[in-house]
């Protein structure tokens, strides 16, 4: 299983290189991209450092271009194909059908593979983009079980990469419009979800509040661990109960299922977190390496060591973990 | 086109309503101003006290009431049986299907039948419509999320690509806006979602999710979040009709959905009504998308926050 690593900047695409990652990928300075953080992501001089970085070292380089062309901006994003293209990386990631079709006509043997944006959760879905446009691979969304995932494994036309271990979207990817109903801006159109800019912060006589848009997401007691106020994991009342209503600030590890995953034949597994420092990828990148040898070599004896789990409990949202929907009764 | 042939088209019902409860609403559908009703059971496939043949069953009588019936598929294909159910319904063999996810559209492709693109498909721009209309698309729904702006410019390159597919805009109600494998109401409920005893269908208009200042976010329905506020686009009618919408989808609520339509067919003949439709419903309203703005804005109101 390859290990797929974030890089929200040269910094960070060269310690996940250095720290085993087989593959990194990354994105554009512009909406083209689903990461599209103020000061992140790489200008076209430092796209080509990283990439000669990274196969000066036998490793590749993917290029994600995972947002859904507007009306307005075609011609951004066919340039952002044609220049990874003319970059040399080794795959593009992308979800518009559109974009696909443009990307397989212009650059026939430059690899494909389907974004989690483009909601692939079924063989079928991966048939119809495989046939269409002769993806290599799909990211699956993280809405499915492992029987789910076994099923589709099974019956797959193409590569599958599937999310180990980052933040956790807990809804279909590429159909989630909650980000723009709040504040305008979205994940399929702007490539952000409930962006900082829309955020704010405040000190009350209830409590520390945060807010977007100016719809309060949570409030804080004191002592209290506060986390960004990303819209669907804050407290809100159903029904006359306050909670998280939707999910709560956790974050997806996926290290115990290694094993299984391996024996399905999933072809890679993907680290979530352009948005993270250097530091950050190092880390989990070196935890992840540690832990596929140690499954490659002997998938029966393979246990999540505690020192693992630990350090990727530590760099995670509240500082806690879930298995998510690979796990039948978190639904 | 003018403003007078701008069509209206009843959406799927959304939430949960019992068998006489749809038996009910569409029977009194039959006799309202709508060219299309689509049917069927998009979010949820635990959802099984109406079958195929009830929908069929249904869809007939509609048809016979002259109405162009589509059946819709569900948006989030998750297991093995749910492709099965995906397979019979695209197999129907008399109505046209609404496809809401790829897995739909490669078993139309696959059948050689034509179909329409539901809005989560995500048609942004004229690339992937072509893609689509080269597969059979005889008809599209814009993202919800898509300004009149973008969708002027949209529906003009279209035009100029020869990519002619009627556009069905969501003009009233809910906006559905997320789908998770997590069940928000079982949730709510404390039960696990494969023993969540149906409770969505408790709730015929969906359970609304507040923030803490009592602000109506979003609505739970089961695995699907849809807005807080109501979108009502009724006095764009006239606009949509000049930018070439083909036709306007009203999506089902519970309780006085035929003054909706009403109060529709009488804006797309130029008559705006004298009363607000959702004066005849409680809920909140925005029209936030359709000008650029957050979805939960309103045009009529200040800016929130």
């Amino acid at each position: 299983m390859e290990l797929v690593c974030p890089a929200g900047n040269l910094p960070a695409l060269k310690r996940a290189v250095n720290e085993g990652a087989d593959a990194v990928y990354f994105g554009f300075q512009n909406t083209t991209n689903a990461r599209q953080f103020a000061g992140l992501n790489f200008t076209d001089k430092r796209a080509g450092e990283g990439i000669d970085y990274a196969h000066a070292r036998g490793k590749r380089v993917f290029c994600a271009i995972n947002t859904y062309p507007q009306p307005d901006g075609w011609a951004m994003w066919t340039r952002a194909v044609d220049q990874a293209a003319e970059l040399g990386v080794d795959a593009l990631i992308l979800a518009d059908m559109g974009l696909l079709d443009y990307a397989a006509r212009r650059h026939p043997n430059l690899d494909r593979h389907l974004s989690v944006q483009g909601s692939a959760t079924s063989h079928e879905a991966l048939r119809f983009y495989h046939e269409q446009f002769g993806i290599k691979r799909a990211v699956l969304p993280r809405v499915l079980s492992i029987t789910q995932v076994r099923d589709l494994a099974k019956q797959s036309p193409v590569e599958l990469e599937v999310f180990a271990f980052g933040s956790l979207c807990i809804m279909a990817e590429g159909r989630c419009y909650l980000s723009s109903y709040l504040t305008g801006e979205s994940p399929n159109t702007r490539g952000v979800c409930s962006p900082a800019a829309h955020v704010r912060w405040e000190e009350t006589p209830r409590g520390l509040e945060s807010r977007l848009n100016g719809v309060l997401i949570d409030r804080y007691a004191e002592g209290e661990r506060a986390g960004y106020p990303t819209l669907c994991k804050g407290r809100f009342a159903v029904d006359g109960e306050t909670y998280h209503a939707i999910e709560e600030p956790t974050s997806l590890n996926t290290l115990e299922l290694l094993p299984e995953l391996q024996e399905l034949g999933i072809s890679a597994v993907k680290i979530e977190g352009r948005q993270r420092s250097p530091a950050y990828v190092s880390k989990v990148a070196g935890i992840w390496r540690q832990a596929l040898d140690r499954v490659a070599r002997a998938p029966g004896h393979f246990h999540a060591e505690p020192a693992w789990m630990a350090g990727l409990g530590e760099l995670s949202e509240g500082a806690t973990t879930t298995l998510g929907a690979y796990e039948r009764r978190w639904k | 086109m003018t403003a007078t042939t701008l069509e209206l088209g009843l959406g799927p019902v959304l939430f949960y309503w019992t068998r006489e409860d749809y038996a009910a609403f569409y029977s009194a559908a039959a006799d309202w101003p709508v060219e299309t009703v689509t049917l069927g059971e998009s979010v949820c496939s635990r959802r099984r006290d109406m079958k195929l043949d009830d929908w069929l069953g249904i869809g007939r009588e509609l048809a016979q009431s002259g109405k162009r019936v589509v059946l819709a598929s569900q948006t989030l294909i998750e297991s093995e049986a749910d492709l099965r159910d995906l397979r019979r319904l695209c197999d129907n063999g008399e109505f046209t299907v609404e496809a809401n996810d790829q897995s739909a559209v490669q078993r139309l492709v696959a059948a050689g039948l034509p179909f329409v693109a539901g809005a989560a498909l995500n048609l942004y721009n004229p690339a992937s419509l072509a893609v689509l209309a080269r597969a059979g698309m005889q008809g599209w729904q814009a993202p919800v999320e898509m300004s009149r702006d973008d969708l002027t410019r949209l529906l003009a390159d279209c035009r100029a690509q020869g990519l002619d597919a009627p556009c069905e805009v969501f003009a009233y109600g809910h906006l559905p806006l997320a789908w998770s494998s997590r069940c928000f109401t079982a949730r709510r409920h404390q039960k696990p979602k494969d023993r969540c005893q149906f409770v969505c269908q408790q709730y015929p208009e969906g359970l609304a999710l507040r923030s803490q200042e009592s602000r109506e976010v979003f609505t739970l329905n089961g695995i699907q979040t849809l807005s807080g506020a109501c979108q009502d686009l009724c006095h764009e009618l006239p606009t949509m009709a000049e930018m070439g919408v083909a036709s306007a989808r009203l999506s089902p609520r519970a309780e006085g959905m035929a003054e909706v339509v009403a109060a529709y067919d009488a804006a797309r003949r130029g008559a705006l009504p004298a009363r607000d439709p959702l004066a005849l419903v409680e809920a909140e309203v925005c029209d936030g998308y359709w000008f650029g703005r957050p979805g939960m804005d309103h045009s009529q109101t200040a800016s929130p926050g």
